[in-house]
């Protein structure tokens, strides 16, 4: 760090005086720290139950966007009135506009955006990093490429997930490999490997491009791969949402372990931490959740960079809260998001570029006020 | 002889490609030792600790602490037996002290626990017994170098293990911080602890020390106590540079005097290092 010479320096003089300083502070503060460390979790758990507030009502906010306006109260009617039997106020118009058009287009929001802001967090713990992202590995240009493939191909939409998938989870065991036979496991390799493999990646999607019948298969590529959640269906969103529930899992099992990888790798060692079998659950829980969106939304970036650093705002750096507040301020961003997307024109934006549009100058925003950290 | 401390034989490694390596080095670290490694760059002295704490895996000898053989111990067994505190650390993201310290009990939890509000507190009441509990909520990276050291010590307290391993601990901090946390560095082996620490002062080996250690090559060429190995000769020799102990008088009641090493100059060029170092022949720096 660059900073470590200049402050050994400010703490000229402050020297042994450690030692008499803690005759006069300790008694005043050893009463009052431990409440406030304690006072501390609970806003915490507080910002948390609040995160869940806001997002609940953007939820019930979101179902009645779009060109056909809904009122809350009659989407909170129709919502309830699926789960107990209610009088009916509403239409059948507004029934199918919720429960058939809106549902599935909400959830999966929320799900690939909650799988990428948690993703995002863990790979920048794990790497202490906090400009890493879950592409790191390759995983999206990769699962990209085997979506582009199987449209090339004409194929059906489930064997286009199952591709996409398939090649995510190839390229972070490539991106291993490569790691373990340069480096030994090093990060910083790990890190080459994936841009190694992400490049190899992106330049077959380009074959395929090339290739691509530019009349009609060209253009279903290129918007798959600007990324969407047009297509998505509620069947379709089944295995993913138990993909990525126990992936979270994974993560939430391993948060304090994690959370010590953040001091580094030797020193977590020192501390106790299986190192190797925390990165496993990492790389795995990340790459699953990565190659999961991409195969039902396509390529959304910039969504597993900037919202961790949102949520460390709001929650520190501890793993064990960043876990939570990354995943629900996730799931509530893209779900704006896509409320943009899919109601601010006619036409529905694609994803990928409106979360780059918004999340590159908010990322350099957040540099000018954290970026002295870093560096 | 069961050792309560750090029990180290035949010790051999080497890195692939050269480099540093050591050969059959032999060590023992009892409770309530200070044992200073010292030595010139390259003598193998990181790489020992690196050894001990697990980081390395030698390729001859046996390491033990507290009669039982490292080699056997997963990371988080090590853990409870020996804590590191490491020359810096650089930590990205804006964690507390607290944080910093609480990590130390990471080897007493199982993988999937958080520290408890017990926990908490104990990291705490450790900060606390350092003098440092005032910084509990600051930021961990923006505190001086001194307090990120005594951080560090906490954070390895914590740990609760019977081994203290220092890698040049002083290095990043100005003179009066040096001797506040070399001072604790010794309270702390006076309570019970075997403490291995390395650094690059052999000043710190005689008033800091019970014993001292001095390597060169991958080899341990003289184990003591300060007072026998860390002499004008062995050090001139270490460091293949003119190096001589003085004795001097402390003021105040009584007889006192400590010793301290002081580089000193040839006289003439081209003419060999003086091996006694004595003033008739050099001139202080």
């Amino acid at each position: 760090m660059v900073g470590s010479a200049e402050q050994t320096d400010r703490s000229g003089g402050r020297a042994g005086d450690v030692a008499s300083l803690q005759a006069d502070v300790a008694p005043a503060t050893s009463g009052k720290s431990p409440t406030g460390s304690l006072r501390g979790r609970g806003r915490i758990d507080l910002r948390i139950g609040l995160l869940v507030l806001g997002l609940l009502v953007l939820v019930v906010v979101s179902f009645g966007l779009g060109r056909y306006l809904l009122t809350p109260w009659t989407v909170v009617q129709v919502l309830i009135g699926q789960l107990l039997d209610i009088p009916v106020h509403w239409t059948a118009t507004d029934q199918t506009v919720v429960m058939q058009v809106r549902l599935p287009r909400i959830v999966g929001a929320l799900l690939v955006g909650a799988a990428l802001s948690a993703s995002g967090a863990a790979y920048q713990t794990a790497f202490r990093n906090p400009l890493v992202s879950p592409e790191i590995l390759g995983v999206a240009a990769a699962a990209g490429f085997g979506a582009s493939l199987a449209l090339l191909l004409g194929l059906a939409p489930v064997v286009l997930q199952i591709m996409a998938f398939g090649f995510g989870v190839l390229a972070a065991v490539l991106s291993l490999g490569i790691g373990r036979i340069m480096g030994g496991g090093s990060t910083i390799v790990l890190v080459l490997g994936g841009i190694v493999v992400g490049a190899m990646f992106q330049a077959l999607i380009s074959v395929t491009q090339y290739l691509a019948d530019p009349e009609n298969t060209l253009p279903e590529i290129t918007f798959w791969l600007l990324g969407g959640l047009g297509r998505v269906s509620l069947g379709g969103l089944v295995v993913p949402g138990i993909i990525v529930a126990v992936c979270l899992g994974m993560l939430y099992a391993v948060r304090w372990p994690l959370t010590v990888l953040a001091a580094g790798d030797d020193e977590a060692h020192t501390l106790g931490v299986n190192r190797r079998l925390v990165w496993l659950l990492v790389v795995a829980a990340t790459t699953l959740m990565t190659a999961n969106v991409v195969s039902i939304a396509g390529i959304i970036g910039w969504v597993g960079l900037v919202v961790p650093h949102l949520a460390r705002f709001i929650g520190g750096p501890s793993f064990a809260r960043l876990l939570p507040t990354s995943t629900l301020l996730g799931a509530g961003y893209l779900l704006a998001v896509d409320d943009v997307a899919r109601s601010a024109t006619p036409v529905d934006l694609p994803l990928g570029i409106l979360t780059a549009l918004i999340g590159a100058p908010f990322f350099v925003a957040l540099l000018a006020r954290a970026g002295r950290q870093w560096l | 002889m069961a050792v309560n401390g750090v029990e180290i034989t035949g010790l051999g490694f080497s890195y692939g490609r050269g480099g540093h390596r050591l050969t059959d080095v032999s060590l023992s670290v009892r409770e309530a030792d200070v044992c200073t490694l010292l030595g010139p760059n390259g003598a193998g002295k990181t790489t020992l600790l690196r050894c001990v704490l697990g980081l390395l895996t030698p390729e001859h000898g046996t390491i033990r602490v507290a009669g039982i053989n490292t080699a056997e111990l997963s990371a988080r067994e090590l853990a409870r037996l020996v804590a590191y505190v490491p020359q810096t650390t650089s930590i990205t993201f804006p964690f507390t002290t607290l944080d910093i310290a609480v990590m130390g009990r990471t080897p007493h939890l199982s993988l999937t626990a958080t520290p408890s509000g017990a926990d908490r507190r104990a990291a705490l009441a450790t900060l606390a017994d350092l003098g440092i509990d005032h910084l509990a909520h600051r930021s961990f990276a923006g505190l001086s170098g001194g307090e990120r050291q005594l951080t560090l010590i906490a954070r390895a307290l914590v740990q609760q293990a019977p081994v203290l391993i220092l890698d040049e601990p002083t290095a990043a901090l100005d003179y009066g911080n040096e001797v506040h946390l070399l001072r604790v560095v010794t309270e702390l082996a006076a309570a019970g602890r075997a403490v291995l620490m390395t650094t690059h002062q052999p000043d710190h080996a005689l008033a800091y020390a019970t014993r001292a250690v001095l390597m060169r090559n991958g080899a341990i060429i003289a184990d003591g106590s300060p007072e026998d190995v860390v002499t004008s000769d062995s050090l001139t020799e270490l460091y293949g540079t003119p190096i001589h102990v003085a004795r001097v008088a402390l003021p105040g009641p009584g007889a006192r005097s400590a010793r301290t090493c002081i580089p000193v100059q040839h006289v003439g060029d081209g003419s060999e290092p003086t091996r006694n170092g004595g003033p008739p022949c050099a001139s202080p720096v």
